[in-house]
């Protein structure tokens, strides 16, 4: 059933809920989980991973609670904006996250790489040469290959820039209240990002097997394979909200007026977009 | 044998001892240029901050005094003037401008490292210095630093200090850096393990020592003297514990000084081909050993658990000679501790191969393979 | 809870029509024993919830401040190791930084930011229980690492690259202890900012907002500006430690310095994070006291937008010494004096406020002013710190650390109390002891600059900080030091025992608006503020 947005309260505020606290221990119990994985523990993977499912868990209790709230009628246009504020907010959070990230490839490349090749350090390293994609100057990285723009990042950015489009069209037709083809364009979507994850994942072994570009190839390979796997790793949170998503608009949650579901995780789908953009350039092509 | 107490001109010209005094206030008296125009600097900044801090203030406790309801003064209503703000904004900027602008000229002078008389290497390693000089009269010299004031001056927790502390607790050295008095001296600082930093107060020099990289800094002290200053970038346990000595001669003391440093060294890198008893290797080793490794190893072997592996019963101590020889030359990180052990290839090949017959001969190690000659340090390091 | 909640809302909505009247939940709930507080969804009750816990961790970052101190009350090795004394100054700093100071601002942010713009919560009130209760886990885990084989980290809070890839699994548990917290701030300033952009009483514009949700609105940018790099900046560390990447080692062609870089983009806005909510408070009771309306709103608003922005392009101020270009290290002494000026801008505000006034000096008001004087102090030394040369000098000694303390300490931790005394009559529904009070405000003044203006004098006779020992010539200032923090210490213990308890089970009651000069929505709801407020919008003119 659904509610007239009219007769929503002014501002909805939940009741007490169990959830954050239960999501607080599950952080908790993963973190300490975590903390004995990375060194080692024999427990420490177990444990981690029970946290992990527990706050998958409770976040699937929590957003149910969300979404029978806003089914119920509960949300007022405020809070419409409310989660647009946050969801805008959020991704500024991401964009800085990234934005380390790239930095630190910057600083490495234009600052450090030079810098350890002057004339100053061939006290220390006598015969380092500065070119991107070096394996340092200690030699105690193996040789390997960089990762060139072609074949697959070239196709993973068309992918990509469909995926844009389909999603759009898809956001089109809900506005349309064409709930079926918002569906099928919609699942386009999906499609594309899984399709880009498949050969961000071949792209993956040609790195390891052929050209033995690794984590641990010196500065290149850490943050080659920080950069690609962090917006790898976004691509599969995109793709599972658009995954929820999709649900729902089978479900018939949405109307042409209220879908912000709908919106969030298009603008995170067109976010993780972008980033892939920048990498494009940055870590592929220059 | 280190100087005991600071001589030179320096104590008689500023009053300083090349450390800090007793409840001293301020800086330390300037030894450099770069330093006297630190003071001026510093000086010129706390007469402005003064001067803005009692008008400001002034003005405050004026109104605390004046405007307080209990001598009956009503409010006004005034709450906005945008001259005044101008003002308030305008006169401060031209104020941080005027504090700014004398501090480029130093800025630009400390940097400009070039053209140095002297040229000297120096190296943070947990938890010492070591100093190769690079260029210049004494080009060659090389050597470690450690702190030399005894461990019972500084005691233990539960175990006060059985040694009255010295006048230069925790400031003196086995191994002073010597350099001549009006000579520009520039240090290129790095480091091997994690960043430590190169510190003479009395010079206004401090530059981070970074693993990897070479940074560099320069003085040139007006007064002969020792100086001294500390490690200035946390760097694990002994952080306190890595004091830097600077003596600063005349030209010809500088001289004598290379002259018996080198006669020194070459007395120290006795022929790699001699043979020497296993009684000799051990007596040199403790001191080695002492010097360098207790520390970490402590000097009964044990270690710290979870910190820095035991020599005492120790696998690779106890095993075959190569395998030590190997750590000892290349260090060993195998993940169990969370510290490293660093390489050793800065000490001669004579302490090596002392320092492992000493480990291979004490508290309760019995390998087979007691005795390393350096003639074997050598060969390794091939 | 949720069938419950979801039965409300239709009940509600099915049964009548309330119009905008009645339009909450949890009107009907008012939830007691441990579910009020597990399952907090109100904004006071996790407001109280953050206060509570900053007060604990402020206790206890104290004591491992105590134990610093007791170890440098004389030269030579007295209680504790090297290692472990390292383990305290790093801990009491992570402790102070994320586990006290910060969370104390959030907790004033929930309880009165709701009030001062006549909302009736926060917008998203169960992510908003969750960034409290991210944080008992985070204090565990940094607790729980002292336990760890090797003990906690003992890098320093700055956590510098390679020191922190030397040490044992207490720095991954401080890692991902920072990891929850990075997360808690981000989600709650989200919270912060939507709920002052989407839920302020109609007619309260921006510009006619209480300078505390102001100063609040900045800071909550300014957070998620840097969190996410500081979540960078440790994970870089971990992926270094654990999984072989190069990105702090320059053997594999990375760079310790960068470190410092990724660190001081979120480090130095990070202590305006600590700042600009205290000139916010300060901010609400200079004029309440001085019965005067705020000085130069306008500007003020503007001076602290400034004082943000700046704070992104000064980062390296805090790295000096490790050997920039000149031109860097020119443009970040340039850049960090201009800091002054809008900080300065906001003293003489302030000061104009007061101007011709009719003050009285109840608590509040003594810690407000308190906080002017003694602050203003902590800004010259920074200012005398971004020198370039002359932080050269006295970089990485006690100086550094007399600075950091005057702004901190005296800066956000006297804002924090003087926050307090203005308002706990609202929370608690009791005036607390003007006596005991001003008690707590004298003593504390007094132990503040014994134990911290000596370190001046040691810094520039150059004493590093971090040392477990130091030479001699430091021994009396240390002394006089380390009697001054227990001096400072016992008084924090007065201010619990004769001032926040007997505050909180008894005392005078407070009428709705307790101070004669005190303006803004907060006042115009009962003492204790009811368990639901502005269920209805006020209206503003
Ligand atoms: C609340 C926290 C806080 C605040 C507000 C500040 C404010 C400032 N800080 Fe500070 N700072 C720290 C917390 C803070 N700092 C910490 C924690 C560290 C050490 C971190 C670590 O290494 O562990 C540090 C370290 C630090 C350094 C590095 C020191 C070193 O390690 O070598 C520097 C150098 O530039 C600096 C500068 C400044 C400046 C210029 C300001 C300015 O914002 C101050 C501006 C204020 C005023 C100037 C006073 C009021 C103004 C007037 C009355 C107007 C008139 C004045 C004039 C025209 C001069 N700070
Ligand atoms: C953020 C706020 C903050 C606050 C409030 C404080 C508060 C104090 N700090 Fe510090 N401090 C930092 C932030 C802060 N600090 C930071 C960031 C560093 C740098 C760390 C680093 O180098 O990495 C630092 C470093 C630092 C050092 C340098 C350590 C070193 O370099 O080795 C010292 C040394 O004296 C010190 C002292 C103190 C003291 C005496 C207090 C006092 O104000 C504390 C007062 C004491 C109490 C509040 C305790 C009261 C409790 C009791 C008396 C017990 C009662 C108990 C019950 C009733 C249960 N602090
Ligand atoms: C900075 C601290 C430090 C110093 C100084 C130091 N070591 Fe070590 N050493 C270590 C650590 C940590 C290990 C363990 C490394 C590992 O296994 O990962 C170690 C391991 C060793 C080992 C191998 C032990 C084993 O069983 O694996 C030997 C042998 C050794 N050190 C000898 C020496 C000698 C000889 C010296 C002095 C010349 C010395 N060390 C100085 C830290 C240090
Ligand atoms: Cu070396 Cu501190
Ligand atoms: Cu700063």
């Amino acid at each position: 059933m659904k509610m007239n947005s009219k007769q929503a309260p002014y501002y909805f505020v939940p009741g007490p809920s169990r959830w954050p606290m239960l999501a607080g221990i599950s952080m908790l119990v993963t973190m300490i989980g975590a903390s004995a994985w990375v060194n080692d523990s024999a427990w420490g993977k177990l444990v981690c991973l029970v946290g992990i499912a527990a706050m998958l868990a409770v976040l699937y209790g929590w957003f149910g609670d969300a979404i029978h709230e806003s089914e119920g009628g509960l949300y007022s246009k405020r809070i419409d904006h409310s989660y647009r504020w946050s969801m805008a907010w959020f991704i500024f959070s991401e964009v800085m996250f990234f934005g380390a990230f790239f930095g630190a490839l910057f600083y490495a490349r234009v600052i450090s790489m030079p810098w350890l090749a002057d004339l100053d350090h061939k006290v220390l390293w006598p015969d380092f040469s500065p070119q991107w994609g070096n394996a340092g100057p200690a030699g105690v990285v193996d040789t390997f290959n960089t990762m060139g723009p072609f074949p697959i990042p070239t196709i993973n950015t068309a992918l990509l820039l469909a995926s844009g489009v389909t999603l759009t069209i898809s956001h089109h037709a809900i506005q349309a209240g064409k709930r079926s083809k918002c569906a099928i364009w919609l699942a386009a979507t999906i499609l594309l990002g899984a399709v880009f994850m498949g050969f961000q994942v071949y792209e993956y072994m040609h790195a390891y097997q052929d050209l033995n570009l690794k984590l641990t190839s010196g500065i290149y390979g850490s943050t080659f394979f920080m950069l690609t796997g962090f917006h790898g790793f976004h691509v599969t949170m995109g793709a599972i909200m658009l995954m929820i998503v999709l649900f729902r608009v089978l479900k018939g949650h949405f109307t042409p007026e209220n879908h912000f579901a709908f919106e969030g995780a298009a603008w995170y789908w067109h976010f993780v977009d972008v980033v892939w953009l920048g990498l494009y350039v940055v870590v592929y092509w220059l | 044998a280190p100087a005991a107490t600071a001589t030179g001109t320096y104590t008689t010209a500023t009053g300083g001892t090349g450390g800090p005094l007793p409840n001293q206030l301020d800086l330390q008296p300037a030894a450099t240029q770069i330093a006297s125009e630190i003071h001026t600097l510093h000086n010129w900044m706390m007469i402005v901050c003064l001067v803005i801090f009692v008008a400001v203030f002034g003005v405050m406790f004026y109104s605390i005094l004046k405007h307080r309801k209990s001598v009956g003064h009503k409010a006004a209503t005034f709450h906005e003037s945008t001259a005044v703000e101008i003002a308030w904004t305008v006169v401060p900027f031209l104020i941080v401008i005027g504090m700014a602008l004398p501090a480029t000229r130093t800025v630009v002078g400390m940097k400009d490292t070039s053209n140095a008389d002297i040229t000297i290497k120096a190296t943070g390693m947990q938890w010492k210095w070591g100093y190769d000089y690079l260029k210049g009269e004494g080009e060659g010299i090389s050597f470690i630093s450690n702190l030399s004031t005894p461990r019972a001056q500084i005691g233990a927790p539960g175990v006060p200090a059985t040694e009255q502390r010295g006048e230069n607790y925790l400031m003196e050295v086995d191994n002073e850096v010597v350099v001549p008095v009006n000579k520009k001296i520039r240090i290129v600082t790095t480091a091997t393990d994690v960043i430590h930093a190169w510190m003479i107060p009395a010079f206004g020099v401090k530059q981070d020592a970074i693993p990897g990289f070479v940074r560099d800094a320069w003085f040139k002290s007006e007064h002969t003297g020792t100086f001294r200053g500390n490690c200035a970038e946390l760097c694990g346990k002994e952080h306190a514990f890595m004091p830097i000595v600077v003596r600063v001669v005349t030209d010809a003391e500088y001289t004598a000084w290379v002259n018996t440093k080198k006669a020194e060294m070459a007395a120290l890198a006795d022929d790699p081909n001699k043979t020497w008893t296993i009684d000799e290797l051990k007596t040199k080793g403790e001191k080695v050993y002492a010097a360098n490794c207790a520390v970490c190893h402590q000097a009964n072997g044990k270690g710290v658990p979870n910190a820095f592996a035991p020599l005492d019963g120790s696998a690779i101590v106890n095993g075959g000679k190569g395998d030590q020889i190997h750590v000892l030359l290349n260090g060993q990180k195998t993940g169990k501790y969370p510290a490293e052990m660093p390489a050793w290839k800065q000490l001669s090949d004579t302490d090596i191969a002392a320092v492992i017959t000493y480990t291979r001969n004490n508290w309760s190690n019995k390998p087979a393979e007691n005795i390393v000659q350096p003639a074997e340090i050598v060969a390794a390091r091939k | 809870m949720s069938t419950t909640t979801l039965d409300h809302g239709q009940h509600h909505t099915d049964g009548h029509d309330h119009g905008h009247d009645h339009g909450h939940d949890h009107a009907h709930d008012h939830p007691t024993g441990l579910r009020r507080w597990l399952f907090a969804t109100n904004h006071k009750d996790i407001g109280t919830l953050y206060l509570w816990f900053s007060f604990i961790m402020l206790l206890s970052g104290g004591v491992l401040a105590l134990m610093i101190r007791a170890e440098l009350f004389q030269p030579g090795l007295q209680f504790f190791h090297p290692e472990f004394f390292n383990q305290l100054t790093t801990m009491h700093g992570l402790v102070m930084v994320f586990g006290a100071i910060m969370p104390a601002f959030v907790g004033f942010a929930n309880w009165m930011i709701p009030l001062q713009i006549g909302a009736s919560d926060m917008a998203f009130a169960r992510m908003n229980n969750f960034s409290f209760w991210l944080l008992p886990p985070a204090a565990l885990l940094l607790a729980g690492s002292f336990l760890a084989p090797g003990g906690a980290t003992a890098a320093g809070w700055t956590l510098y690259a390679p020191l922190s890839t030397q040490m044992g699994p207490g720095m991954d548990m401080a890692i991902f202890a920072m990891h929850i917290m990075g997360a808690s701030s981000i989600m709650g300033s989200i919270n912060i900012i939507v709920t002052i952009l989407n839920m302020r009483a109609p007619g309260m514009t921006l510009m006619k907002m209480p300078m505390f949700c102001w100063t609040w609105l900045i800071t909550a940018y300014l957070l998620i500006a840097v969190m996410p790099v500081l979540a960078g900046a440790i994970t870089m560390t971990l992926t270094d430690r654990h999984f072989g990447t190069s990105f702090f080692n320059a053997a594999g062609g990375g760079d310790p310095v960068m470190y410092q870089h990724i660190f001081w983009f979120f480090g130095h806005p990070e202590v305006y994070i600590m700042i600009l909510p205290a000139f916010g408070i300060v901010s609400q009771i200079i004029p309440a006291f001085a019965r005067k309306p705020l000085f130069g709103y306008a500007s003020m608003v503007y001076a602290t937008a400034s004082i943000a922005i700046l704070s992104f392009i000064v980062w390296a101020h805090h790295m000096f010494t490790t050997g920039m270009p000149v031109t860097s290290q020119l443009f970040f002494m340039y850049a960090t004096m201009l800091i002054a000026v809008p900080t300065g801008v906001k003293v003489f505000n302030w000061i104009a406020t007061m101007w011709k006034g009719s003050m009285t000096f109840e608590t509040p008001m003594l810690f407000a002013v308190g906080f002017i004087f003694v602050f203003t102090i902590g800004g010259f030394t920074g200012l005398i710190l971004a020198v370039t040369p002359i932080d050269i000098q006295v970089h990485d000694t006690y100086y550094v650390v007399a600075h950091f303390h005057y702004v901190l300490v005296a800066g956000s931790l006297f804002a924090l109390f003087a926050g307090f005394y203005y308002w706990a009559p609202k929370w608690t529904g009791h005036m607390y002891s003007e006596a005991m009070g001003k008690i707590h405000f004298w003593g504390s003044l007094i132990t503040f600059n014994i134990t911290f203006f000596p370190m001046h004098f040691l810094g520039l006779a150059g004493m590093p900080r971090r040392y477990a020992d130091y030479p001699a010539q430091f021994t009396d200032f240390n002394a006089i030091v380390s009697v001054g923090a227990f001096g400072f210490g016992l008084m924090q213990a007065f201010f619990l025992f004769f001032v926040v308890l007997p505050t909180i089970r008894g005392g005078k009651a407070a009428p709705a608006k307790p101070w004669e000069g005190a303006e803004g929505l907060e006042w115009t709801v009962p003492s204790p503020a009811p368990f639901h407020t502005f269920e209805t919008p006020p209206t503003v003119k």
